[in-house]
């Protein structure tokens, strides 16, 4: 194995190296980190997220990004990841639900509050509501039920009634 | 799968002894001589054949068997394991194990005994044999204390991961697990653990993958892939039974990106579920955008083949309309008891009423999907399914390889509903698979779910009672009629209906006259099961009708259940086991007296009722509600469940809030509709599940203790939903809702 590694190591650099031109691309960070797009600038952020970087914590939802299954943060508002073509992403900062979590690995309020609460059904749909509440609570620290109303998201399994449950605790709203 | 190190088995629990001194236990199937796989003795668990693995530092890894597709198998499952295994929970990761299959004599053996989930029996099944599973751990480890500290092991006691001796000495299970693996097992079942003793079982614990979801790290297979594989998206065809007309491959293939693009249809003869749905063409490509891209540029044409030209699903609810109208036999006559000639003579009043209620579709989060590599003599697959066996025969058929050459792995799944327990997918994966020689993930959009599902079909029911003098219902005979969701997958005629029926449903047993005919209808859109049903239909009808015996008696509706149900006693099931009238009158108590239902009369909100059975389990809900205009407001819902021993309280809240909720969302909007053999329903937008504002703020959850055998209960809250509401807006707003979805109809009434 070290063998084989050794074979493939370059040899001695020869003098005439040639710099390689700068790459033209879309350039945005994604969870804290840069990343540049030089593939097709029609892609949706969706397909950028989960086959080029591999983050697959976005979930693919309803072609009109309507259900909230595909919910990231750009720029720290909550956007359908499935809508957003990469062109439009040049310069701006994407959070998606696998970095909702601190450095340290200590979760977001309303990461530990769906825990707290229980609030997971299949799974699926739970990125989607915790960007959603994320939005909600950065907009307003103290949502009414009125206000988690207003959320878009769908979900089959039925973990509304926790949601709600969740979004309060993190909040530190009476339930 | 090479062969490993052979074992010898005496009985039904498997013992090994892992590397590094671990101690591995599993229930199996009775075979002499199992080959062991080396991966099994290693640290990749997602391969074992077994569902207990302990290390020296006192790690318990615990396999699930079942898929949890949000049904809480994943730590309803290992904690039965782990009860009686004494484990500290803590230490305890849950591994979901994929499918358990093995070869003998060409055919397969089913390693993990039962792997099947929304089927309401996961929780039986695991209380049969996975408590098994978890003593044996206990007694090797036990015996193996016994024989180290020279103290009989009847002495010895075990708690929390650790065996104490009478002097109060502690020996955490890491350090004997090396020796425990080295002991023979014993020949006869072993004792259990009494209730009493109970530390896990009836406590609450969240959901083992809580952590792994919120923070996107839960891998479901629409995550998975290869880095070699190709993406496939389908063009399908409008029609089940329709045809490729023309196509032009060219400007897809122009795409960046695109590999291939390849017509697949449905095999002939193979029944629905088993191979593909519908004829559609497929766009493989190294990535899912382009993919896309390419099916974009696809041009076809489809046209419609001969049986599903002309279908509409209003010209068929007019025919069940009709059908039911007439004096024609039923399909099938599921009860006949009492002499209705007879009874009707006494007739003091007669109610009548006819129910209709729409065809539907799962829209599963997940969509369809299924990852498959096929190499020369192997199969892997990753698949979201609630029954990897069937997902196996499917494989099996369109491969031709060995039983055991065919590895399922099954990771979380992204809802079932019961649109998993059918593979089309699976099948139009592997044949994708067989035409190129990479991998292949292929991918439905959600959307498609809507178009192409084996749907729950539409039903009619039609239901005259007759009431004696003495204000109680003598006679009840029900009508339904309904495509059969079991129509074509090899069941005789004559057992149709058992999808469509439950025979001893209520009021069956509590009426001394009652006759329940079905009623088939004929129709070529695809159907499927559903969670809930047959229950959900026909709770829906029976509870709503219940309802307005009581408004045409003009009494309470509590008061005609009560009088409905009688005293508390035992009737004999048709299929068994007994009707407890007693629980059921319970949990109906339990819900009226936490909604205050003295108030109904003088509530200025709406308040109804309704109860259940299922297989031995009970439900019921109170609902109230209040019309702000034309906005229906569910202001309370409280669900009391009465399951039998309760494995996973916070669990099992869970499920009755769901399913609560998700009965609910079935009942107000959607509703599939087909006009030409064409589901008309393209998107969400035109099958809207309820938003947030639709549903309540909260679903009270009442649980009845018991010690009775477990019972499942990932549907039971499904059936008494729709109509509590619906009775709950008929006292809000004087409008009898008769057909859903709810909404649409009651304000077309208001």
């Amino acid at each position: 194995m070290q063998q084989a590694q050794a074979q493939g190591l370059p040899s001695a650099p020869t003098g005439d190296i040639v710099p390689e031109p700068v790459r033209e691309g879309i350039d945005l960070i994604v969870n804290g980190e840069r990343f540049r797009h030089t593939g097709d600038p029609l892609m949706p952020l969706l397909w950028y997220l989960r086959d080029v970087l591999r983050l697959t914590g976005t979930k693919l939802g309803d072609a009109h990004g309507e259900d909230g299954y595909d919910l990231v943060l750009v720029n720290g508002k909550a956007v359908s990841a499935i809508r957003q073509p990469m062109a439009k992403l040049a310069g701006t900062r994407v959070t998606t639900v696998e970095g909702l979590a601190h450095a340290d690995g200590s979760l977001h309020p309303l990461q530990q509050a769906f825990i707290d609460e229980d609030a997971i059904g299949c799974g699926y749909c739970a990125p989607g509501w915790l960007i959603a509440g994320i939005d909600l609570l950065s907009r307003k620290p103290k949502p009414s039920d009125e206000d988690i109303d207003k959320l878009p998201n769908r979900c089959r399994c039925g973990i509304q009634t926790r949601v709600r449950r969740a979004i309060k605790r993190a909040a530190g709203v009476k339930a | 799968m090479s062969t490993g190190p052979q074992f010898s088995r005496r009985r039904f629990l498997q013992v090994l002894a892992g590397t590094a001194g671990a101690l591995v236990v599993g229930v199996g199937h009775a075979d002499a001589e199992v080959p062991v796989p080396p991966a099994m003795l290693g640290d990749d668990f997602g391969q074992l054949g077994a569902y207990v693995r302990i290390d020296r530092e006192g790690n318990v890894l615990i396999g699930a068997r079942d898929p949890d597709t949000g049904t809480g198998t994943a730590t309803a499952l290992p904690r039965i394991i782990a009860e009686e295994l004494e484990a500290d929970w803590t230490r305890v990761t849950v591994v979901q194990l994929g499918l358990g299959v093995e070869a003998k004599e060409g055919k397969p053996v089913w390693v993990y005994g039962h792997q099947r989930s929304g089927t309401g029996d996961s929780i039986p099944a695991a209380w049969a044999d996975l408590r098994q599973a978890g003593a044996l751990a206990r007694w090797l480890i036990t015996q193996a204390a016994a024989r180290r500290l020279g103290i009989a092991a009847d002495r010895l006691r075990c708690e929390a991961g650790m065996v104490v001796t009478p002097d109060g000495r502690r020996f955490p299970y890491g350090s004997l697990v090396e020796a425990a693996s080295k002991i023979d097992p014993p020949n006869a079942p072993l004792p259990l653990k009494s209730p009493r003793r109970y530390a896990l079982i009836g406590q609450p614990a969240g959901d083992v993958d809580a952590r792994r979801i919120v923070t996107g790290q839960a891998r479901y297979a629409l995550d998975a892939h290869y880095a070699d594989g190709l993406v496939a998206v389908l063009d399908q065809c409008p029609w089940p039974d329709g045809s490729l007309a023309s196509i032009e491959t060219a400007p897809a293939l122009a795409v960046k990106g695109v590999v291939k693009v390849i017509p697949i249809k449905p095999e002939d003869g193979v029944p629905p579920g088993e191979t593909a749905i519908a004829p559609a063409v497929a766009v493989l490509a190294e990535d899912t955008w382009s993919a896309l891209r390419g099916l974009a540029e696809l041009k076809r044409e489809w046209k419609p083949g001969a049986s599903s030209a002309g279908q509409d699903s209003g010209k068929l609810e007019a025919q069940a309309l009709a059908l039911l109208d007439t004096d024609s036999a039923p399909t099938t006559r599921v009860r006949d008891e009492g002499d209705l000639k007879a009874a009707s003579r006494k007739a003091a009043r007669r109610v009548e009423a006819t129910y209709v209620q729409p065809w539907l579709a799962h829209a599963t989060p997940e969509p369809m999907n299924c990852l498959v590599r096929l190499d020369k003599d192997q199969a892997t697959l990753v698949v979201p399914t609630q029954a990897p066996q069937r997902a196996w025969a499917v494989v099996q058929r369109l491969t031709g390889l060995a039983p055991d050459k065919i590895a399922i792995e099954v990771p979380r799944v992204g809802g079932g509903y019961g649109r998993r327990l059918d593979h089309d997918y699976v099948a139009e994966a592997v044949m994708l698979a067989k035409a190129v020689d990479k991998p292949v993930r292929l991918m439905w959009t959600r959307e498609q779910g809507l178009t192409h599902d084996y749907y729950r079909s539409g039903t009619v029911h039609k239901i005259k009672a007759v009431i004696g003098r003495k204000r109680h219902v003598i006679a009840w005979d029900q009508r339904m009629a309904s495509a059969p969701a079991l129509a074509g997958r090899g069941i005789a005629a004559d057992r149709l209906w058992t999808s469509e029926v439950a025979a001893d449903q209520l009021p069956a047993g509590l009426v001394p006259t009652y006759r329940n005919d079905w009623y088939s209808l004929a129709s070529a859109m695809p159907r499927g099961p559903f969670r809930g049903e047959p229950h959900v239909t026909n709770a829906f009808a029976v509870e709503s009708f219940v309802d307005e015996i009581a408004h045409n008696l003009r009494e309470n509706p509590l008061d005609t259940r009560l009088r409905q149900l009688g005293d508390a006693r035992q009737i004999p099931l048709s299929g068994g086991g007994m009707l407890d009238v007693g629980r059921l009158l319970n949990v109906l108590k339990l819900v009226t007296d936490r909604i205050e239902w003295k108030n109904w009369l003088h509530n200025v909100n709406g308040m109804g009722v309704a109860c259940w059975h299922i297989d031995g389990a009970y439900v019921a809900h109170a609902i109230e509600a209040v019309m702000h205009g034309e906005k229906l407001d569910i202001v309370r819902v409280v669900c009391a469940v009465d399951v039998g021993r309760v494995i996973n309280p916070l669990g099992l809240e869970g499920q009755v809030a769901g399913a609560t909720l998700d009965a609910l969302s079935n009942a107000l909007n959607p509703a599939i509709t087909f006009r030409n053999g064409q589901v008309q329903q393209q998107d969400f937008r035109d099958y809207p599940l309820a938003s947030m504002a639709q549903l309540p703020n909260d679903v009270e959850v009442i649980l009845v203790p018991n010690d009775r055998a477990p019972t499942g209960a990932s549907f039971l809250a499904m059936p008494t939903a729709a109509p509590a509401l619906a009775n709950a807006v008929f006292r809000a707003s004087a409008v009898r809702v008769r057909r859903l979805p709810l909404m649409k109809e009651l304000l077309r009434l208001l």
